[in-house]
């Protein structure tokens, strides 16, 4: 912070007033880090949904101050995680080994490991199957089905048309149901 | 079709059990989120709490050193305060705060006379910061009175001045406002607590035990 903002530590300050409400970043956080969580499980899975959740918060905190309109928090940060879930999704399946592959299923025994009774269940094939969707219909699906979200929120949040929006949920859960019935 | 209608709705019910815990494990995941972001200097503000024999301490660090300290019964107000009036930006951090909270601990265990950490006093102007800053400089263990430091500060006539300064002092026991009693010897105020003066007086030998 400058210091000239600190200077003026105990008068109200207008222009924080005028900026329309931006709640207290704690405050936001709370609010919104199920959420985001859900929407990382899904997308991302148990192993990965800790770091991708600090960085989407991180980037949140990073661009706070230049938030212009506060009317939709929930919206500004699912797009944020859905562009790094997408990301990571990206460069995951650019790696040599597949994400499936028996180290990874490690990683995850050990997550599970971790997490408190009632987290998810990682021997439901529907992790497996969610895994093997493009990165962009994931987060379509996850999106539609698991958040609930309408398709302009779901186009939104992933920064195309409704139609490609629609489009990548109905392939989604289409290829869900292929792997599904292998 | 009718088959494919059910198939589908069972596919979604199931993709959200899917994430059953995420709230719990989202809370857990956020824990140390405080200290990462004062480790990459995204915070305005960075807070953390400590325990004294005057009470719960809430800890407020801007990057210019310590900006806040609150006694327990001030912490909610100060925090929403703070995040209003000063910057959103302001998270719990054991890390940004750790030094500060530290000498406190010394302190408060007799095994520190001043403090190391640095005080950001930029949000008080004018005579007000002259009081404070020279209320700084009364050693531990001693006490001065508010004609002193209104002299100090530069007028030895505004003590009423002196006092409603070092009333609204951000940090009190770092900048030692509980050193400064009445000329007569009678110990003047401290928030309505005078019981807290009289406890950290004891603790420099300032004042003796009953």
């Amino acid at each position: 912070m400058a210091i000239a903002e600190m200077t003026a530590f105990r008068r109200p300050k207008p222009r924080v007033a005028a900026r329309g409400g931006t709640p207290p970043f704690e405050r936001f956080l709370e609010e919104q880090r199920a959420t985001v969580y859900r929407f990382l499980l899904g997308t991302v899975g148990p192993v990965d949904a800790d770091d991708v959740f600090q960085d989407t918060f991180l980037a949140a905190l990073r661009a706070y101050p230049n938030l212009r309109d506060a009317s939709n928090l929930r919206g500004w940060v699912l797009a944020i995680a859905t562009r790094k879930a997408i990301d990571l999704g990206r460069s995951r399946a650019r790696r040599p080994t597949p994400v499936a592959d028996p180290d990874d299923a490690a990683d995850a025994r050990t997550a599970v490991a971790e997490l408190e009774s009632g987290g998810p269940d990682l021997r439901d094939p529907l992790w497996t199957a969610l895994r093997g969707l493009p990165p962009r219909q994931r987060a379509a699906v996850v999106h539609r089905v698991v958040l609930d979200r309408s398709y302009a929120e779901v186009a939104g949040a992933m920064a195309c048309s409704q139609e490609t929006a629609r489009a990548n949920v109905y392939q989604g859960l289409k290829r869900i149901r292929e792997i599904l019935g292998d | 079709m009718r088959d494919m209608t059910n198939d589908t709705k069972m596919l979604e019910r199931r993709l959200r059990s899917l994430t059953t815990g995420a709230a719990a494990m989202s809370k857990r995941a956020s824990a140390g989120l405080g200290d990462a972001a004062a480790t990459e200097g995204l915070l305005d503000l960075a807070y953390g709490f400590t325990d004294s024999p005057v009470g719960r301490l809430l800890v407020v660090q801007s990057p210019h050193g310590v900006v806040r300290i609150e006694f327990a019964e001030s912490i909610d107000d100060a925090l929403q305060e703070l995040a209003a009036n000063v910057s959103p930006r302001l998270m719990e951090s054991n890390g940004a705060t750790g030094e500060t909270r530290r000498e406190l601990d010394e302190y408060f265990d007799g095994r520190r006379r001043d403090f190391d950490s640095p005080v950001d006093l930029s949000a008080v102007r004018g005579f007000a910061r002259k009081v404070l800053d020279a209320t700084a400089r009364i050693p531990f263990g001693s006490v001065s009175t508010y004609r002193d430091v209104a002299g100090r500060a530069g007028n030895a006539r505004a003590m009423r001045a002196a006092g409603n300064a070092l009333g609204s002092n951000p940090v009190p026991i770092v900048v030692p406002c509980h050193r400064v009693i009445r000329t007569d010897g009678s110990l003047g105020g401290y928030g309505g607590r005078l019981d807290r003066k009289v406890v950290l007086l004891r603790l420099e030998g300032a004042l003796q035990e009953d």
